[in-house]
């Protein structure tokens, strides 16, 4: 008996816990820093943008893209959202960027697939990648148009 | 990093797809990992025990996905073998079916029913997501929230009704709540089930002390420690219906492993508290599914 109301109060506690971590989500700052900076950043979007370029799900939207072009405008954007410095000059409506590709949420998936892939290789940890995808996910209503 | 494996570039038109093809294609394990869930003991999409308001398998709004699962529970007197699949239909959608085999083992011998006699039960899911993105919302409070229903037939009306049960069958009615908390990796669900069942259907449903039904409450949080692996726990209140044996909660502490989005394997410390004239049934859940 003792045993079971030992493992009654670790589950109400990790409930518990759980939904105050929740509530205590709050701007993070430091999330720039803890991604590398602008550095962390290039490097993230370089691996990235290697596993997008090889990903057979969707490489064949990015035939006629400018990759360098694209590599530097997705450094600035990450930039921005996570709290780092703005330099971005590009629209932040994701549904103007990305009309006209049709993409569908498994595009969408592929490519928080890839950044997780780029994020491995760039040693972000798990908790910290989680931190920064948290920021993204909700793009995915303007960016999935199909 | 180069191609895994050759392009068939010819693959993307779809003038050049078959019927079969395309029906394949509707199996598009565009979910990301671990986002489909496992599935609990009666078959639905959920953690172990409780039932979540996620979609079983790893087809997106686009797609479908199917998912096979085998459990085995192991506790102090009695085990049990949980096996059914669920398909998930355009993320919308789950159609589920478990059949459930509690074996009384020593107990059934001691009850005069015969060692390692069993109560069967047939359990006939669906669910349906109403509201909400329990993933993609990251910037609202709203979870993502189903309702569900559990159709359970058991095999054993004449020992259920003798022991002071209403009925072989009965039909759960649930809603539950699941919002993954992405920037602090945790899934939290809470689940409010309508319920007649007596330890889950297995004993029946309704009894001599209470044959109504009566809202019971499950709630989980499963902490991601990497995109493969979660650890967690889970509450399962239940009615206490029958006069002949008292009826505890149940809780569990879990561990999930996602090999891929194919193979899963989950890992439990289980406590179903008393079991008609045992108490504190604790012990081993496994549970492993596959899909795609």
């Amino acid at each position: 008996m003792k045993i079971r109301k030992l493992g009654l109060a670790v589950a109400l506690t990790v409930w518990g816990v759980a939904l105050c971590m929740a509530t205590a989500h709050a701007a993070d700052d430091t999330l720039y820093h803890d991604l590398g900076e602008r550095p962390g950043i290039t490097r993230i979007v370089d691996n990235m943008i290697t596993h997008v370029l090889s990903d057979d799900r969707i490489k064949t939207h990015f035939e006629d893209t400018n990759i360098d072009r694209l590599k530097g405008m997705l450094v600035n954007y990450f930039q921005k959202t996570v709290g780092g410095p703005d330099v971005y000059k590009g629209s932040t409506d994701m549904a103007v960027i990305h009309r006209g590709m049709h993409l569908r949420n498994a595009d969408f998936n592929a490519v928080v697939e890839d950044l997780q892939k780029g994020m491995d290789e760039s040693g972000v940890p798990f908790a910290t990648q989680n931190r920064f995808l948290a920021l993204l996910a909700p793009k995915q209503k303007a960016i999935v148009s199909r | 990093m180069a191609a895994a494996g050759p392009v068939f570039a010819d693959d993307a038109k779809p003038a050049d797809q078959s019927l079969l093809d395309k029906g394949m294609a509707l199996f598009d394990s565009g979910k990301l990992l671990a986002t489909g869930g496992v599935s609990q003991l009666e078959g639905a999409g959920g953690g172990g025990l409780s039932a979540w308001a996620l979609i079983s398998g790893y087809g997106t709004r686009d797609g479908a996905g199917i998912n096979g699962h085998v459990t085995y529970v192991d506790v102090n007197d009695y085990s049990l073998w949980s096996e059914g699949a669920a398909v998930g239909l355009f993320d919308r959608v789950e159609l589920s079916y478990a059949h459930t085999s509690f074996n009384t083992e020593d107990v059934g011998a001691a009850l005069g029913l015969g060692k390692n006699y069993k109560f069967d039960m047939d359990v006939y899911g669906a669910k349906v997501k109403i509201a909400g993105d329990a993933v993609y919302d990251q910037d609202e409070w709203l979870p993502q929230i189903a309702v569900g229903v559990q159709y359970k037939h058991n095999n054993r009306g004449a020992i259920i009704h003798a022991i002071g049960g209403k009925s072989d069958s009965g039909t759960d009615y649930y809603v539950a709540a699941t919002k993954l908390f992405l920037a602090e990796s945790l899934l939290v669900d809470a689940t409010l089930r309508e319920t007649k069942a007596n330890q889950f259907g297995i004993l029946g449903f309704g009894g001599d002390k209470h044959g109504n039904y009566s809202t019971q409450f499950e709630g989980s949080a499963a902490y991601l420690i990497s995109r493969k692996f979660a650890l967690g726990a889970e509450y399962r209140t239940k009615p206490n219906n029958l006069g002949i044996a008292r009826e505890d909660d149940v809780w569990d502490l879990f561990a999930a492993y996602f090999l891929n989005k194919n193979i899963s394997l989950t890992a439990a410390y289980v406590d179903l508290g008393n079991i008609v004239i045992k108490n504190s049934q604790h012990g081993i859940y496994l549970s492993l599914q596959a899909g795609f």
